[in-house]
């Protein structure tokens, strides 16, 4: 499928500080500050983009339809060719990899991706609402009608499986929320202990308030280009090596109980009590790294990948996204975490950025900003656009991006190259 | 003669409400009805009336599913209804303490993930009778089921079995 396609880069990218609500910018605007951000940082003059792709999730924040073409109308691109792509929580990736797609079938030299989300519009638990209308509406959403409920039960499965502890789900948070400091766009930024994580309020037991990610508004733009106009437009385009994607049940209670589709460093007889994916592992994340490892010729995930940007809508998706990603065996995740061996200088990397948790989640903009940052980490420009280097991973030359919805509905892979 | 230069709107008394005046930020109302049919589901929305929790079994392959659906997932073949045993066990569970705005005003809820004996697949649903200190993975609960439908998946929900 990969052979004939050509090869993808990511030429420049731009970010607009996430923050709760910044109602003196509308979503076009915003768009329209990292889309400049992104441009002027390699004086791409507009008439190089030869389409777009437009990335949010959900039109009832706005009760805007047609948003997508309004942005393309407002930076200018009208009337090239563009497309809105939505997924839930994953809408960020997909749309990521679709740019990749207009690139790599040759249609489009260039590609604006741009997401955004504008979550104010609306109050806290009519935002939590409409992320709920995500789920199943005869069976699920009346019953529960709650994400973070959702969330709450997978993680209370994931602990009574493999024992994972209260006390290991703070630890992502803690991490996420101190790397955060030195990220001039992240909206929470904060030094924590295990108790006051656990001490702040319960929101759905056993996650609190500091174990679920915050709603926003927020921009971010990619670039992408083919190899060609990727050296004429920079000296430093970001090579994306690879992508994967994986779907599972929209209703968590039609997960199968089989068996562990196999990353090449795992063995059968690493699961073989394990009823997978059940509603303890996510199934989708494992398929799309399991495509993404393939395309790049990553067998050995812990060792060959420098930096991850991953989907922390919630502590306890974080610990088992550790595990779909190969980091570590299934059931190891919580100790991964209190290892320090995704700390910022511990063996890999993760959401040095400070992730969903920290840097808030304005959905159809959290995919594209994953990106952004994960540009910089691979160009080693962060000090650059944060004005601070404190999180530029040393020697960082190979990093994947992860991109989640629902329940784990659809989950996006992406391996990108500094070249 | 329809031309008239002095053509006027009619003024309505009903304000705008203003948040704010800079930027100047003001309230929308939006709501409306849907029409919603249960279409493939009818059945099981019907049969919680009659005090019964109706699953799906697949015609070919024999998979069975707690929570409905229409065609099987792991063959594609259709589906037919069978009925669900009374008492299941807790699969995951946990308590709501905040919740969407429609659910709001319910919180603390109990969410539980029901397993049945010898079905493949689980059954989302409230468990009341038991606060989230009580309640573990593979406590044994009970179906029971609103004596006034309101043809919503909450017509039935679980209570503790009464065993330990």
């Amino acid at each position: 499928m990969k052979d004939k396609s050509k090869n993808v880069y990511m030429v420049s990218g731009g970010v607009t500080k996430f923050a709760k609500a910044t109602p003196e910018m509308d979503f076009r605007l915003r768009v329209k500050k990292a889309f400049d951000y992104a441009m002027d940082d390699i004086n791409m003059p507009l008439s190089e983009i030869d389409g777009s792709v437009a990335s949010y999730f959900s039109d009832h924040f706005q009760r805007q339809l047609m948003a997508g073409i309004m942005v393309q109308d407002y930076l200018g691109l009208t009337p090239k060719p563009s497309k809105r792509i939505e997924g839930g929580g994953a809408t960020g990736g997909l749309a990521f990899q679709t740019g990749y797609e207009e690139i790599a079938s040759g249609r489009m030299d260039t590609c604006a991706v741009f997401g955004f989300e504008s979550m104010s519009h609306v109050n806290t638990w009519k935002g939590n609402e409409f992320i709920a209308l995500a789920s199943d509406t005869n069976f699920d959403y009346p019953v529960g009608g709650f994400y973070t409920g959702y969330y709450a039960m997978m993680a209370v499965r994931h602990m009574h499986e493999f024992g994972t502890t209260v006390e290991q789900l703070a630890k992502v948070s803690i991490k996420n929320h101190k790397n955060a400091k030195h990220n001039p766009y992240s909206q929470s930024p904060m030094d924590l202990t295990v108790d006051m994580v656990r001490n702040s309020p319960m929101v759905s037991y056993p996650l609190t308030r500091l174990d679920v990610c915050t709603m926003s508004d927020g921009a971010a733009v990619a670039i992408l280009a083919s190899e060609e106009k990727a050296f004429e437009l920079t000296d430093h385009p970001v090579l994306i090596k690879s992508i994967g994607t994986g779907t599972d049940t929209m209703r968590l209670s039609d997960r199968p109980f089989g068996k562990v589709p196999l990353l090449p460093n795992e063995k059968e007889s690493d699961y073989r009590d394990l009823k997978y994916p059940g509603i303890h592992s996510f199934r989708a994340g494992r398929t799309a790294a399991i495509e993404a490892y393939k395309g790049a010729g990553i067998t050995d995930p812990l060792e060959e990948l420098d930096v991850i940007e991953l989907h922390d809508a919630y502590t306890s998706s974080e610990i088992q996204t550790y595990e779909d990603l190969g980091l570590c065996k299934y059931g190891e995740g919580g100790k991964f975490i209190e290892e320090g061996k995704s700390e910022l200088n511990g063996k890999v990397a993760v959401n040095p950025s400070g992730g969903l948790l920290a840097c808030g989640h304005p959905v159809g903009a959290t995919g594209i900003m994953q990106s952004v940052f994960m540009f910089w980490q691979l160009q080693h420009t962060i000090s650059k656009h944060f004005k601070d280097d404190y999180l530029q991973v040393n020697n960082a030359k190979r990093g994947l991006i992860h991109s989640h919805a629902g329940t784990g509905t659809y989950v996006t892979a992406t391996v990108m190259e500094a070249v | 003669m329809t031309i008239d230069p002095n053509a006027k709107m009619p003024e309505t008394q009903n304000g705008t409400e203003v948040y704010n005046t800079d930027p100047l930020t003001v309230k929308s109302h939006y709501e409306i009805d849907y029409i919603h049919s249960y279409a493939q589901d009818s059945e099981f929305f019907r049969a919680l009336g009659k005090k019964k929790l109706m699953g799906s079994r697949c015609k070919k392959c024999g998979y069975k599913y707690a929570t409905p659906r229409g065609h099987c997932m792991m063959c594609g073949a259709e589906t037919e209804w069978f009925e669900l045993p009374n008492e299941g066990k807790v699969h995951s569970f946990t308590t709501c303490y905040f919740g969407s705005e429609e659910f709001l005003p319910e919180t603390p809820f109990n969410l539980v993930m029901v397993e049945f004996e010898g079905v493949d697949s689980l059954f989302m649903s409230r468990l009341i009778g038991a606060s989230q200190e009580d309640i573990y993975v593979g406590m044994k609960v009970k179906a029971k089921f609103k004596r006034i439908q309101k043809f919503s998946p909450t017509d039935v929900y679980f209570v503790p079995a009464g065993d330990k």
